[in-house]
């Protein structure tokens, strides 16, 4: 079987890999190009833990074949943060306690990220419904959904 | 396995035609990787139809009806409001098809090609007497939606048949369509039952309607009964009494762990009680 090669852009940055077209998006970017934030709960795309965006749409990496993505944008946990200065809602989580073991942690920011920049004031309802992919088996959902309101609540005064 | 990016159905219906071993198409993927990663399905031949031209657009046909390209995702159908306001009842039922991830990949032409009894989107396209376009060896045909599933995880399509668009008629005046589910959880559950109506009014009256149920039989179903017991009524209890009857009696389902039979046909005719007066009301312009 041959590899083929794909040419992205991950975070700003164009990068290639050869990929075994089996491979997920998510086994190549843990591991060919090691960006391991992304996480696999499931692989079946039931915990959300995967979540990225391809050209700006939210989407589970364990779904989408790593050969799928030549050409497209990907976005993923690792370029949220500006350097060291972290982004609203990822300070926003370590202020309400959001996370326990923090392995759904990344793929809810990257989702939430996405919902804050297609509705900058959704209500709880909609954070919930928005974000019901995205398991969680330590929190209790809670604090999470309080860290997205304050920093939607953040982000759009000081817009 | 083999990946393949071809850029005509033409193409995609010769390659899969010709190829040996296992082959499958792939749109969104969300069933296909499923598939492959519980090792139920490990193609030997991957056709990726998304390059295709016109694969990723909604277009309004000459006759005012829809043709939506076969990539279209979840999330993409839900964005467009025209074709929202046109068919509601079509669009709810693909928004219910997994998470926000599995709605930014997942199609309505996956989702009737898997074969799922359960198929969200597939009650509605059926109601609304959707069509689907399918580029074969032999040329170009196009078959009523209803005539693809064939059971559990099977269609009537032939080998080299490729699905190459959907084809919603117009809506026309005085129409509405509704579709719902019931699920034990509020999200990211696989339906237990599912009823879809579409339906057209003269004042008061229902003067057409289509009845679908999903979840209740092998396939998707098309209930003829219970849309005679819609037409000529105004939605009065006797006609939503029939109604019920109808769906009821047309529900042929399994019994498993998230519902018993008996459940599974009663919950149909609860349902269709409801989408009814939601597609009801939605025909007669108030806002639902
Ligand atoms: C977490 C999760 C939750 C889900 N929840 C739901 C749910 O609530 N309700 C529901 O109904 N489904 C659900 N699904 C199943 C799935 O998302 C849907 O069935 C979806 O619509 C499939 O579309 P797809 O484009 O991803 O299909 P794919 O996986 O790309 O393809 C599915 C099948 O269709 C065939 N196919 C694709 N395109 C064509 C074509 N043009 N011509 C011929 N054959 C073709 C493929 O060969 C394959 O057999 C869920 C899946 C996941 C992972
Ligand atoms: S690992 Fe992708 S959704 Fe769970
Ligand atoms: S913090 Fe442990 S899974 Fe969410």
């Amino acid at each position: 079987m041959s590899k083929i090669h794909v040419t992205t852009v991950v975070n700003g940055d164009e990068v290639e890999f050869l990929a075994d077209p089996r491979e997920t998006l998510l086994d190549c970017l843990r591991d060919h190009l090691g960006l391991t934030g992304s996480k696999e709960g499931c692989g079946t795309g039931d915990c959300g833990a995967c979540s990225v965006t391809v050209d700006g749409v939210l989407i589970s990496s364990c779904l989408m074949l790593g050969v799928e993505a030549q050409g497209k944008k990907i976005e993923t946990i690792e370029g949220m943060a500006n350097g060291e200065e972290l982004h609203p809602l990822q300070r926003k989580f370590i202020e309400h306690a959001a996370l326990q073991c923090g392995f759904c942690t990344p793929g809810i920011l990257v989702a939430a990220k996405a919902l804050l920049e297609k509705n900058p004031d959704p209500t709880e309802t909609e954070v919930r419904y928005w974000l019901a992919g995205n398991l969680c088996r330590c929190t209790g959902y809670d604090k999470i959904i309080r860290a997205v309101m304050d920093a939607a609540s953040e982000m759009r005064g000081a817009a | 396995m083999d990946f393949h990016t071809p850029s005509s159905f033409e193409d995609a219906s010769k390659l899969a035609a010709e190829a040996t071993g296992l082959t499958r198409f792939l749109a969104g993927g969300t069933d296909v990787l499923v598939q492959m990663r519980s090792g139920t399905v490990l193609p030997d031949n991957l056709i990726d139809l998304k390059h295709i031209p016109g694969a990723q657009d909604i277009t309004r046909t000459p006759d005012g009806g829809w043709r939506i390209g076969i990539a279209v995702s979840g999330a993409r159908l839900g964005d467009h409001a025209e074709l929202v306001a046109d068919w509601p009842g079509v669009v709810e039922g693909m928004e219910l098809v997994g998470s926000t991830q599995v709605q930014g990949r997942a199609t309505l032409v996956g989702n009737l090609c898997n074969g799922s009894p359960a198929a969200d989107s597939v009650p509605g396209l059926v109601a609304a007497q959707a069509s689907v376009e399918i580029t074969g060896l032999t040329g170009v045909r196009t078959v009523p939606v209803e005539d693809i599933p064939a059971g559990p995880g099977k269609t009537t399509l032939q080998p080299g048949d490729v699905i190459s668009g959907i084809l919603l008629p117009p809506r026309g005046e005085n129409g509405g369509d509704a579709y719902q589910r019931f699920t034990p959880r509020t999200e990211m559950d696989i339906a237990v039952a599912g009823c879809a109506i579409s339906l057209r009014v003269d004042g008061d009256t229902i003067t057409e309607a289509r009845v679908a149920v999903g979840a209740v039989a092998p396939t998707v179903r098309l209930v003829p009964d219970a849309a005679d017991a819609l037409i000529g009524s105004t939605l009065d209890d006797a006609a939503i009494d029939a109604l019920v009857v109808a769906v009821r009696a047309a529900c042929n389902p399994i019994d498993d762990k998230r519902g018993t039979a008996e459940f599974r046909t009663d919950v149909a005719g609860v349902l269709a009680k409801r989408v009814a007066q939601i597609a009801y009301g939605r025909a007669k312009g108030e806002a639902q």
